[in-house]
């Protein structure tokens, strides 16, 4: 048993609905208890769709267990096959009816409609959301383009000369952290490289689009946590490349054209010569040069970390002091990029735990998810947003993509804007006393006054902290309040740890400023 | 499938056809109540046995996450505990010993039965007792199930607060009467019925209390009113231990909460003088408060899907008090007894449908189209988008809506999306 307050991912089923739901025509009957319908809202209040997901539920009670169950589960099939006249369904379990072992599968095909029907087991006590995306549309995949496979062996016949080279876009689905701008973006990047999208999936695709996958040159994995495994077949089974590399970061956008050119056998130039991202000329200019060094936590679903990391330390500056994410499944690859940062990636779904990490290194920026945003709100620390899980202010009703040379733009407002502008932190700093400044007072770009109360709740808890080492003169705790409230915590600790090293009883101004220079970097 | 309709004994308030749905249902399972319970009862914890659907849904209806560390959390049954690989039980007193650690100011503490540990018949009733024994210096520990295949969304409520009757104290003087206010309120609506109820002479307690310790005592003395239409199990756990319920109609408008208080003062005998003393100010502000939204919902039709099962009362209320047209009053369980009052005052030709068959149900709600449509947050956007507009009906549980002084605060929460749709031009 896993004590759990907040929880990064829901339940396998929650991201066969992703999938689902972000198909045209595809139907998801699921057995399920009622209360499993509040998965419904997700989509209607936190994606404001206009529409039900395309789901049905069972909603079984304790009076129908051990009796008709499985009746009541071939009854919605029929039912919902009648009414919403799908092209594909999917069916499956959700954790309470898993346990029941009713074989939705066995009933589906006992059912014989006249349309794709395809069976996805998830298992809801050792796997979670972005797996059960994963696995539904594998299974999808599958099913619905396995018929048109070539034998085995057979090689792929060259592109027609004069046809433009196409692809297939594959991972953004329902509910998808910024999903619907990144397919923008993406698509007319591919555009200006010559390239076709054939199909966009499981995002805005037919049954009859996921048929027809094995046609396009080449498929762009865009969120390998979800499109990962129907890439891999796809590429077994119709000897279709996959481009692997996201674009997300100027970098990482140039590596992408750079591949897609090379596999589409196109001429990239034209892609990289547009100007693109103000990214590069905004991190040169000088007043960038405060972002130099500042540390930075970074936590949320394997892509955007290892997106993250990258654009941090290579596109801004930024030093990563911490890095982690609760994408199990792609662990392998943040232990390796924390491992050329010299860190230790943190792996877990434990929220608690990123909290304490979080607490433990004091970043000055905190890159993250909805919950490491209250967790940086709780400690005063500016934080953005970079992965899921969702919250309704994911979905803005202006574009902001997080790939290509856009998102990297969007990525830099998002990022830099709640740090400390340059000249205002230094007169911040230089001038506590001024009596408009007030004690803890945030520059007005920052005029939250939550998040001023929240850092000063931080620093005063910090402050009220049991003294048992070293105490501190009048003159130094005064010197000690003209600095800014951000840093005085960090300060206050680094002092202290420096006089109890070298036996000082009582800290003083000089002391205070022996242990700046020894600390300082 | 073909839904029956047939009329329901001849009691009062059940000789009206009500049409019964055994469809696939859209509505909360009874966990959900936690996110208000925990909140109301501030030194009690909820401890979810069950999985991570279950840890999701307390999380997504909270809505937005709560900032504050909150008093409920879920261990989450894993494949090795199903395996048999872990005890079960062992797990559970290690979770909770590792739960008390962080939690020591907790004085109360919930184990919370789910569809899982149902299914699988963990025995909390078990556990608790166990850990009750063990713990008892430090923490209370009771069960209830909260699970979605037994309890609707705030029948959870009622679960809860049924485990907690059997943990009050008897009431020692047998002969003293009391009044019982029974089901959480919002802090400012249980102060203003305290006030009322104090004003004409009437003893009060409240359940559930702001902290476990204040439990009320109970015994054949106490008198009851429900505050909510859904706590049937816990009316009957009350009787069991002597008290007595007084039947009223719930306490929404100006007529209700005046039958409701009512109630309370004919069995106390409060001379009708008194009662109107006493209730006469703030009649008249509830009356002034409902007056103000009387033309934006006068006339006005409304449907309800099943939910909160505060439909019936509602509905009452607005069509009585506001002159709304309801053409389908639907609850996800409708206690008979305990709405034979509010049954009674709603006109005999509104529909009124027990259960759900969610598709056929949003055929009828199109084909009536009414001009304001109460349902969940599931179903709220789909319908605006089709043109219709909505009041989501969580709020109507989240939000102080009982008595005098927040009737108007209720009319209002019906009349504010009728009211935004006429002023937008976009
Ligand atoms: S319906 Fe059952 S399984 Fe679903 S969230 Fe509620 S208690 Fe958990």
């Amino acid at each position: 048993m896993q004590l759990t307050v907040w929880t990064y991912e829901g339940p396998p089923h929650v991201g066969a609905m992703r999938v689902c739901t972000g198909l045209e025509d595809v139907h998801y009957v699921l057995h399920a208890p009622q209360g499993d319908t509040y998965a419904d809202l997700l989509f209607t209040m936190i994606e404001r769709r206009d529409r039900r997901p395309p789901v049905t539920y069972t909603t079984f009670q304790a009076r129908d267990l051990g009796r008709d169950t499985a009746d009541i589960f071939r009854a919605a099939l029929l039912d919902a096959y009648d009414r919403f006249k799908p092209a594909a369904m999917v069916v499956g379990a959700s954790c309470t009816a898993e346990l029941l072992q009713d074989d939705p599968a066995g009933l589906a095909a006992a059912a014989a409609l006249p349309i794709p029907v395809c069976p996805v087991e998830l298992p809801s006590y050792s796997k979670k959301e972005n797996w059960g995306a994963a696995e539904t549309f594998y299974r999808l995949v599958r099913t619905l383009a396995g018929p048109h496979a070539p034998a085995p062996g057979t090689p792929r016949p060259a592109r027609a000369a004069g046809v433009r080279p196409s692809c297939n876009i594959l991972g953004p689905t329902a509910l998808g952290f910024r999903h619907r701008d990144d397919v923008i973006e993406v698509t007319r990047l591919l555009d200006l490289l010559g390239v076709d999208v054939a199909v966009t999936a499981p995002s805005g695709a037919s049954a009859a689009d996921l048929a027809r996958l094995g046609a396009a040159d080449f498929n762009v994995v865009l969120y390998p946590e979800i499109a990962g495994s129907a890439a891999q077949w796809l590429e077994r089974t119709f000897g279709q490349p996959a481009v692997r590399t996201v674009p997300i970061g100027v970098g990482a956008t140039r590596d992408f054209i750079a591949e897609v050119a090379r596999v589409a056998g196109v001429d990239a130039s034209a892609a990289l010569a547009e100007a693109g991202s103000r990214l590069p000329w905004y991190s040169r200019s000088v007043d960038s040069t405060y972002l130099t060094g500042k540390r930075v936590f970074i936590f949320g679903d394997a892509t955007h970390v290892l997106a993250a990391a990258r654009i941090a330390e290579e596109e801004l500056g930024f030093s990563v002091c911490g890095i982690g994410t609760y994408s199990r499944e792609f662990a392998r690859d943040v232990r390796a990029c924390a491992e050329r940062l010299g860190l230790e990636a943190l792996i877990t779904d434990d929220y608690l735990e990123v909290e304490a990490a979080i607490a433990a290194l004091r970043p000055e920026l905190v890159l993250g998810t909805q919950m490491e945003r209250h967790v940086a709100k709780r400690l005063g620390v500016p934080c953005s947003v970079i992965s899921a899980p969702v919250h309704v202010q994911d979905f803005p009703a202006r574009h902001s993509p997080q790939c290509g040379f856009e998102g990297a733009n969007v990525i830099f407002d998002a990022w830099v804007h709640p740090l400390m502008m340059g000249l205002e932190e230094h007169l911040l700093g230089m001038f506590r006393d001024d009596f408009e400044f007030k004690n803890g007072a945030a520059p007005s770009h920052l005029g939250h006054a939550p998040e001023a109360q929240g850092a000063r709740a931080a620093e005063t808890a910090e402050t009220a902290a049991p003294q048992t080492g070293p105490s501190w003169s009048e003159d130094a705790e005064k010197e000690l309040r003209k600095i800014p409230f951000f840093v005085r915590g960090k300060a206050r600790r680094n002092t202290e740890a420096f006089a109890s090293e070298r036996s000082i009883p009582v800290i003083t101004v000089e002391a205070l400023y022996d242990a700046k220079a020894h600390f300082g970097r | 499938m073909n839904a029956p309709v047939f009329p329901v004994g001849n009691e009062k308030g059940c000789d009206r056809p009500i049409l019964q749905e055994r469809g696939q249902r859209e509505v909360f399972c009874g966990l959900t109540s936690i996110v208000w319970l925990h909140r109301k009862i501030q030194d009690a914890f909820f401890l979810v046995i069950g999985s991570r659907t279950c840890a999701h849904l307390i999380q997504s209806a909270a809505g937005v996450m709560i900032f504050a560390e909150p008093r409920f959390a879920t261990a989450v049954i894993e494949e090795r505990d199903l395996a048999g690989r872990a005890d079960l039980h062992d797990e559970l007193d290690s979770v909770v010993g590792r739960l008390l650690e962080r939690r020591p100011d907790i004085k109360l503490l919930f184990l919370v039965g789910s569809c899982p540990s149902e299914v699988i018949k963990l025995d909390l009733g078990r556990a608790a007792s166990r850990l009750d024994a063990k713990l008892r210096e430090r923490v209370r520990v009771l069960a209830y199930s909260g699970s979605g295949i037994e309890t609707t969304f705030t029948q959870g409520e009622d679960a809860c607060l049924s485990a907690l009757v059997a943990e009050m104290p008897r009431m020692a003087d047998e002969k003293g009467a009391r009044l019982l206010v029974v089901g959480s309120l919002a802090d400012v609506v249980e102060d203003r019925f305290r006030v009322l109820l104090e004003g004409m002479g009437i003893p009060v307690d409240f359940l559930p209390p702001r902290l476990s310790r204040d439990l009320p005592p109970v015994g054949p003395g106490t008198r009851f009113l429900l505050a909510q239409p859904f706590l049937g199990e816990t009316a009957r756990a009350l009787e069991e231990r002597g008290a007595k319920h007084l039947p009223a109609p719930f306490p929404f408008g100006e007529e209700g909460t005046t039958a409701w208080l009512g109630a309370a003062a004919r069995s106390f005998d409060v001379p009708q003088a008194r009662f109107e003393d006493v209730t006469a100010p703030a009649r008249a502000r509830a009356r002034a408060g409902i007056a103000r939204h009387r033309a934006a919902l006068e006339g006005k039709s409304i449907f309800f899907f099943p939910d909160s099962q505060l439909e019936v009362p509602l509905a009452r209320f607005l069509s009585r008090e506001l002159g709304m047209k309801p053409v389908e009053v639907g609850t996800p369980y409708l206690h008979r007894k305990h709405l034979a009052d509010d049954l009674d005052l709603l006109a005999s030709d509104i529909l009124v449908s027990e259960g759900q068959d969610v598709d056929r149900q949003l055929d009828r709600c199109r084909s009536a189209a009414p001009d304001l449509v109460v349902c969940g947050l599931g179903l709220a956007n789909p319908l605006e988008a089709e043109g219709l507009t909505t009041k989501w009906s969580i709020e109507l549980v989240f939000s102080p809506v009982h008595g005098y002084e927040h009737a108007g605060d209720l009319a209002e929460l019906f009349a504010r999306p009728l009211g935004r749709r006429g002023r937008l031009r976009v």
